[in-house]
C-alpha cells in the first residue's frame, strides 16, 4: 500500500479514518459521530481520538451500552435532517441493533412508499486475528450484505479509509462501513486525493492473466502477498477487491474471470451461506463458459473462533491456503 | 391539524380559549367517531376480503389518540405502532390515503407498500406503525435529538403498548432520553393485554409509570377511557417538554373491545371483563357528560354520524377507484438512487 509518489504523507489506516471524520465533521455541521467511547475514550479502537475535543460534546456523543437504542436514534436523527454517523464497537455487539438495522433502517423508505429515506452511515470494526475469541471475533458483514436497502463497505486500503466516508455520507440512504480489526495499524504513504471514491466499483489491486483472487477488507493484505508468492512460482495472479459488498460489482468479477479463467474466492468468513458463495455463484451464472477450472473457496473454518493462537490462525483464512487454492485452479 | 370536512375543526384558527366547552367537546366526539367508524368499516371490508394482512383495531382507545393530538401542533412528531389507525386519523391523514392504503393501491399514504401495519405521512410528521414491539422507541429518540440538537421546540410522541415494556428497546431509550434530556413523549396505551398475554403476566411489576420514574423523567398513570383527562395530562407532559424539562411519561390505562387483530379468537379475556370496560367507552362517556352538563348532543351527535359515514364512504369509493400499483414498479423504494438489482 506505500506509494512512491512525491509529497505523499506516511499515514495508517486508523489515522486516516480519523481524518476522514475530521473532514466530515469540518464540511457538514448535520454531522455528528455517536456510540459507545467515541468521545473521551478516543474511540475503542482509537479512530475518534482527539474528535472531542475538537468538535465538542454535541457532535461527539458518548452513549450508554444500548446499541439498539443509539443505532435507532441515528435512524431518527437521520430521518429528522441530520448526517449522523454511528459508530458500532464491532459487528458482534451489531447484532443487538440488527433490528433497528434491518427493520428500520433498511426498510423504512421501501415500507413508507418512498418518503423516507435515511443516510445514515454506520461504522463497525469486524474480523478475527487478534486473539479477542468468538465473542469479538466474527465477520458477519456478508450477512449483512444480503439486505436490500443498505450499501455495504469494507475499506481495505489507506486511500478506501480515508475517502470512501464522504460518499458514504452522501449517500441518502443507509450505508455500514465495515472496518477490519487488523487493518488499523497498516501503514503507508497517501498520496493526494484522486477525486471521491466511486462506491459503486470493485478495484483491480494487482492486475494478472492467470488466476483472479476476488476477496475484500482484512483479507486483501494475505491476497497480495500470496499473488507476490504465486508470480515466484510462474503464476501471474490478479487480485480484485470488491470494496462493496452491496451491491456487488458482478461485472467486475466477471471482467476479471473472462481475464484469467479461474476465479479463487477469498473470504474471512464461514464459507456456508457466506458473501465468498455469492460470489461462487455469480460466477457460475455469469462466467460458466469462461472457466477453466471449478471456482475454489478460501474461507474461515466453520467454528466460533478460538482463542489460542495457533487454534485461530486453523481457522482463518492464510496466505498459504490461497496459493494452495490458485495452484489448484491453475494447475 | 386539520379538518378533512373544515367545518368541525376550527383549533387551527381559533384559540381553545375562545371556542366554548360544549364545542370543543363536540370536536373530540368526532374525532373519536371518526375513528370508531373507520374501522368498524374496515372490519366489513375484512370480512368481504377487500382488505387483508394482519389488521388491528383500536376501538375503546380512541380516547387516548385524539386526547394526546390536542396537545401537539402540526409541527410535532409522533411515532406509531402497528395498531395505528387512530393515530393516524387524529393526526390528520386523510381518511381515503388510509383506506386505499389498506386495499394496497397506488394512492395509498405509504403507495401500497405497507398496508395497515405502516402508514406514513412524512409532510405530517407522522413516523408510521412499527410493527416490531417497542421498534418506533429508538427511532423516536433519534427524532428527538435532532430537534435539540438544532434548537426547535418541537415534540416527538411515541405511541407503544404495555407489551413494550418486557422489550429492552423500551429501557434502552427510556434511559438515554432521561440522559440526554430529549424532547419525547412516551405515551404508553397500557391496554392490559400484550397480544393474548396478560400485563400480570408479562410484567413483574405491573405498576408502568412507576418504572418509567425511575429512569429520571416525569411519568404518571392516567384514565385512558377519559378523553379530557387524556387531553389535560398530554398538555402538560407537553408543555414541561417544550420548556425543556426533558422527556415525559404517560401510562393511558385503556382496553381493546375487540380481538388483538382479525386473526385472533379472543380466548385469553373473561367476557365480563370486556363488558366491564365497555361500560367506560370513551365516546358513550363524553357524550354522557355533555349531557349532564346539559350540552346539546343528541343533535350532534347525529350530525357527526352523517358527517362521518360521508367521510367513510367517499374514502372507500376513492380505495376503490384507485389503481394498484404496477408490478414494473415492484423494485423502486429500496435505495433512493439506483434501482436495486444486487
Amino acid at each position: 500500500m506505500a506509494s512512491d509518489a512525491a509529497g505523499a504523507a506516511k499515514t495508517t489506516y486508523r489515522e486516516a479514518m480519523r481524518e476522514a471524520l475530521r473532514e466530515a465533521l469540518r464540511a457538514d455541521d448535520r454531522v455528528f459521530l455517536m456510540g459507545e467511547d467515541v468521545g473521551r475514550y478516543g474511540g475503542c479502537f482509537g479512530v475518534s481520538l482527539g474528535l472531542l475535543e475538537e468538535f465538542g460534546p454535541e457532535r461527539i456523543l458518548d452513549t450508554p451500552l444500548s446499541e439498539s437504542a443509539f443505532v435507532g436514534a441515528g435512524i431518527g436523527a437521520a430521518l429528522n435532517g441530520m448526517r449522523p454517523i454511528v459508530e458500532i464497537m464491532t459487528v458482534n455487539f451489531s447484532l443487538l441493533a440488527l433490528d433497528q438495522i434491518l427493520n428500520n433502517a433498511a426498510t423504512l423508505l421501501h415500507m413508507s412508499g418512498g418518503q423516507l429515506p435515511v443516510p445514515l452511515v454506520i461504522r463497525m470494526t469486524t474480523g478475527a486475528g487478534r486473539q479477542l475469541a468468538a465473542q469479538h471475533s466474527h465477520s458477519l458483514e456478508g450477512w449483512y450484505a444480503h439486505i436490500p436497502g443498505i450499501r455495504v463497505l469494507a475499506p481495505a486500503t489507506i486511500e478506501d479509509a480515508r475517502h470512501m466516508l464522504a460518499p458514504a455520507l452522501a449517500d441518502p440512504d443507509p450505508v455500514l462501513i465495515f472496518e477490519h480489526g487488523s487493518l488499523y495499524n497498516a501503514s503507508g504513504e497517501l498520496g493526494p486525493p484522486a477525486g471521491p471514491v466511486d462506491l459503486d466499483h470493485a478495484a483491480v489491486r494487482r492486475p494478472g492473466t492467470d488466476v483472479s483472487l476476488i476477496t475484500y477488507g482484512g483479507s486483501l493484505p494475505k491476497a497480495l502477498t500470496a499473488a507476490d508468492e504465486l508470480a515466484a512460482d510462474g503464476i501471474d495472479a490478479e487480485v480484485v477487491d470488491l470494496r462493496t459488498l452491496r451491491p456487488l460489482d458482478g461485472r467486475a468479477v466477471a471482467a476479471s474471470v473472462a481475464r484469467t479463467h479461474r476465479a479463487v474466492v477469498i473470504d474471512e468468513a464461514w464459507r456456508s451461506g457466506s458473501l465468498a458463495a455469492e460470489v461462487s455463484a455469480r460466477i457460475a451464472e455469469d462466467s460458466f463458459y469462461e472457466l477453466d477450472a471449478p471456482v475454489e473457496r478460501v474461507c474461515s473454518a466453520e467454528v466460533p473462533i478460538p482463542y489460542a493462537r495457533l487454534l485461530e490462525q486453523a481457522a482463518l483464512p492464510q496466505t498459504a491456503d490461497i496459493i494452495a487454492a490458485a495452484h489448484r485452479a491453475v494447475d | 391539524m386539520t379538518s378533512v370536512r373544515g367545518t368541525h375543526r376550527r383549533k387551527a384558527t381559533m384559540g381553545a380559549d375562545v371556542a366554548t366547552r360544549a364545542e370543543r367537546r363536540g370536536e373530540l366526539l368526532h374525532a373519536m367517531l371518526r375513528i370508531r367508524r373507520f374501522e368498524e368499516r374496515c372490519v366489513e371490508l375484512y370480512s368481504a376480503a377487500k382488505i387483508r394482512g394482519f389488521v388491528h383495531l383500536y376501538i375503546g382507545e380512541e380516547a387516548v389518540a385524539v386526547g394526546v393530538n390536542e396537545a401537539l401542533t402540526a409541527e410535532d412528531a409522533v411515532v406509531s405502532t402497528y395498531r395505528e389507525h387512530g393515530h393516524a386519523l387524529a393526526r390528520g391523514l386523510p381518511a381515503e390515503a388510509i383506506m386505499a392504503e389498506m386495499y394496497g393501491r397506488a394512492t395509498g399514504c405509504s403507495g401500497g407498500r405497507g398496508g395497515s401495519m405502516h402508514l406514513f405521512d412524512a409532510g405530517r410528521h407522522f413516523y408510521g406503525g412499527n410493527a416490531i414491539v417497542a421498534g418506533g422507541l429508538p427511532l423516536a429518540a433519534g427524532l428527538a435529538l435532532a430537534d435539540r440538537m438544532c434548537g426547535r421546540s418541537r415534540v416527538t410522541c411515541c405511541f407503544f403498548g404495555d407489551g413494550a415494556f418486557a422489550e429492552g428497546e423500551f429501557h434502552e431509550t427510556a434511559n438515554l432520553a432521561a440522559l440526554w434530556g430529549l424532547p419525547l413523549l412516551f405515551v404508553c396505551e397500557n391496554n392490559l393485554y400484550a397480544m393474548g398475554t396478560a400485563l400480570q403476566r408479562h410484567e413483574a411489576q405491573t405498576d408502568l409509570a412507576l418504572r418509567a420514574a425511575s429512569y429520571g423523567m416525569a411519568a404518571w398513570a392516567v384514565d385512558g377511557m377519559d378523553v379530557e383527562a387524556v387531553e389535560r395530562a398530554a398538555r402538560r407532559a407537553a408543555e414541561g417538554i417544550r420548556g425543556g424539562g426533558g422527556p415525559y411519561f404517560l401510562e393511558m390505562r385503556t382496553y381493546r373491545f375487540r380481538a388483538h387483530s382479525m386473526y385472533d379468537p379472543d380466548r385469553y379475556r373473561d367476557k365480563a371483563e370486556v363488558e366491564r370496560w365497555k361500560a367506560r367507552d370513551p365516546v358513550t362517556r363524553l357524550a354522557d357528560r355533555m349531557r349532564e352538563d346539559a350540552e346539546p348532543v343528541e343533535d350532534l351527535l347525529g350530525e357527526t354520524e352523517r358527517q362521518v359515514t360521508e367521510e367513510i364512504d367517499a374514502a372507500v369509493d376513492g380505495a376503490e377507484r384507485a389503481p394498484e400499483e404496477p408490478v414494473e414498479s415492484l423494485l423502486q423504494h429500496v435505495t433512493s438512487l439506483r434501482t436495486e438489482a444486487t
